[in-house]
């Protein structure tokens, strides 16, 4: 359930009517995560409540997008929600995996809040296996999107003008049938649940996803931020001078929380 | 994923468990399958067990919430031993709540006769003081329970002037820093405070990148979402079993607000921490 960070503060702060809904699938490389953790930190965006749920792992730590001795020492817990009223912006950032069996209700709270928060509609960033991508897949584009029928209408064609890649189905029995097709996204976390979700109860969700691996995810997460970005132009793309492509990368503020990743410093004694 | 040798492994996503499998098996579960799952959970629920209902008014009834005023939870064998030595007796003590549960790693039960190295849940209350309650959690809560720990705790308490104090321990090599963890020097304290936490913290907060997780993590978030006062200290030690060293860490926090009205006699403590030495060695020796 949704919880105000400021119970007495009325509803200013939790009124996200018409808003878009960012948030991140747990899924392979954990590049949802990082797009949004940019996003976050990039847009300086407030904190404006929690994502209370026995569905997450628990974890707390201080707060990741700390700038300044002051404001390092905000507690952050595993699922908070941050807006940018300027913006219509609310984003959910998820920081632990579900819990076994509570992916499912998961899914219910939180498209349940989506429906009474009124947000116009929610974008998802994911990521799927790319050692599962077929031929066709292996080639161009690694960034996918998918929007269910009701965006369909009011974005399709804003997708076709960016020239943007829906996902493919696959063959439901590939080999034996291959007319049947189903959506399969291997490593993707709850993206398919939420996706079709959404669809049967007529919510406007787009999915953006990368296809990737796990190891160094960061040029992942800055791609798929990037990809959001040419839709939603949340930051101002520079034109690169060498090759006149527009590309943000250098607009991203990547957190503070982002050091260490691969581990410590190592012991002198080791050499 | 191929390493450096060639061969070929199998590298676990980060994503945790590919929910697509289970979401198919979700499908195909029959009603054998719904059965054993209920009872599996059954099995896992946690009861906590007041033998007296803490802070309560002779005429309240047993569901109505009690008063509690400080709140000290040591979660982990040395954050247990801490308070033993250094705060519990049965003299100013009285034993009020145990926690049943069982997972894959402990089992506890409802005796309150438990030795140090024993995985046990206990809640004692100040005699003199009802509504100060403090809890030894020695015993896993595994993360399936966490929640249900927090519910059934926190949910038989009124929070207005509640305070809450958490102590714990973790693996030093769990400790990210720019420096390697051989060179630090361990045990040491690292603090999280919530939102409403306006006291003096005993040690340095604990930077980002690292994070705590588990029932402490529950704890603490519980108190942030609820903006209940509340201060975790985490002893980042290289031993993982009871040792003195890393009970005497927690020291510094005897001079905090909240216990040093609770602190019981020196000498005693000295006595208790060498009882628990010897009781440790001979439970770890495996030569005869």
């Amino acid at each position: 359930m949704f919880v105000p960070c400021d119970h007495g503060g009325g509803s200013a702060s939790s009124d996200f009517k018409g808003f878009t809904l960012l948030m991140p699938a747990v899924s392979v490389g954990n590049v949802g995560q990082l797009a949004i953790d940019l996003v976050i930190s990039t847009l300086d965006m407030t904190k404006v409540g929690y994502f209370y749920t026995d569905c997450l792992v628990p974890m707390v730590g201080n707060n990741p997008y700390a700038t300044a001795e002051e404001n390092s020492t905000d507690l952050s817990i595993n699922a908070e929600v941050y807006s940018l009223p300027s913006k219509k912006l609310v984003v959910l950032q998820i920081r632990s995996p579900f819990i076994k069996n509570k992916y499912r209700p998961f899914c219910q709270t939180l498209l349940s809040w989506v429906k009474s928060s009124k947000c116009a509609r929610v974008i998802l960033l994911s990521s799927s296996h790319a050692y599962q991508r077929n031929d066709e897949q292996l080639l161009g584009t690694p960034l996918r999107y998918l929007l269910t029928p009701d965006l369909e209408k009011a974005v399709g064609d804003l997708m076709q003008e960016l020239s943007w890649k829906e996902m493919e189905k696959v063959a439901a029995y590939p080999g034996i049938n291959d007319t049947e097709k189903v959506l399969h996204i291997p490593g993707g976390g709850i993206t398919k649940l939420l996706f079709t979700e959404s669809c049967s109860k007529g919510i406007q969700m787009a999915v953006l996803l990368k296809f990737c691996s796990e190891g160094d995810n960061i040029p992942d997460a800055f791609a798929l931020v990037n990809y959001l970005n040419e839709w939603l132009q949340l930051v101002k793309s520079k034109v690169s001078a060498s090759n006149n492509s527009t590309d943000a990368s250098s607009q991203w503020k990547i957190p503070s929380s982002w050091r260490l990743l691969f581990g410590n410093g190592l012991p002198p004694a080791l050499f | 994923m191929a390493t450096f040798f060639g061969e070929v492994v199998v590298a676990p996503s980060r994503a945790g468990v590919d929910d697509e499998e289970s979401a198919e098996e979700a499908c195909e579960e029959t009603p054998e399958d719904r059965e054993i799952r209920r009872e599996l959970e059954k099995k896992r629920e946690i009861d906590v067990l007041w033998t007296v209902k803490p802070g309560a008014s002779p005429g309240a009834s047993a569901r109505e919430p009690f008063a509690c005023s400080t709140f000290v939870v040591a979660i982990g064998h040395n954050a247990a031993a801490f308070l033993s030595s250094f705060i519990l007796d049965s003299v100013c003590w009285e034993v009020v709540g145990v926690v049943k549960l069982w997972n894959e790693w402990c089992r506890t039960s409802n005796t309150t006769n438990v030795l140090p190295t024993d995985s046990f849940c206990l809640f004692y209350r100040l005699i003199s003081d009802p509504t100060v309650l403090l809890c030894q959690c020695s015993c896993y809560v595994a993360e399936d329970q966490q929640f249900q720990w927090l519910e059934k705790v926190f949910g038989c308490m009124r929070k207005e002037g509640l305070q809450v104090t958490i102590l714990s321990t973790c693996p030093v090599a769990d400790y990210k820093t720019q420096e390697s963890t051989l060179t630090l020097p361990s045990p040491f304290l690292k603090a999280l405070k919530t939102k409403e936490f306006k006291e003096q913290v005993c040690c340095p907060l604990l930077e980002q990148p690292n994070i705590v997780r588990d029932l402490p993590a529950a704890v603490l978030s519980y108190c942030q979402v609820w903006q209940i006062p509340a201060v975790l200290y985490q002893c980042y030690t290289d031993v993982i079993k009871l040792d003195t060293v890393t009970i005497e860490a927690f020291r510094p926090l005897l001079s905090s607000k909240i216990l040093k009205s609770l602190v019981k006699d020196a000498s005693e403590s000295t006595k208790i921490l060498k009882k628990l030495l010897t009781t440790n060695e001979t439970h770890s020796n495996i030569y005869i």
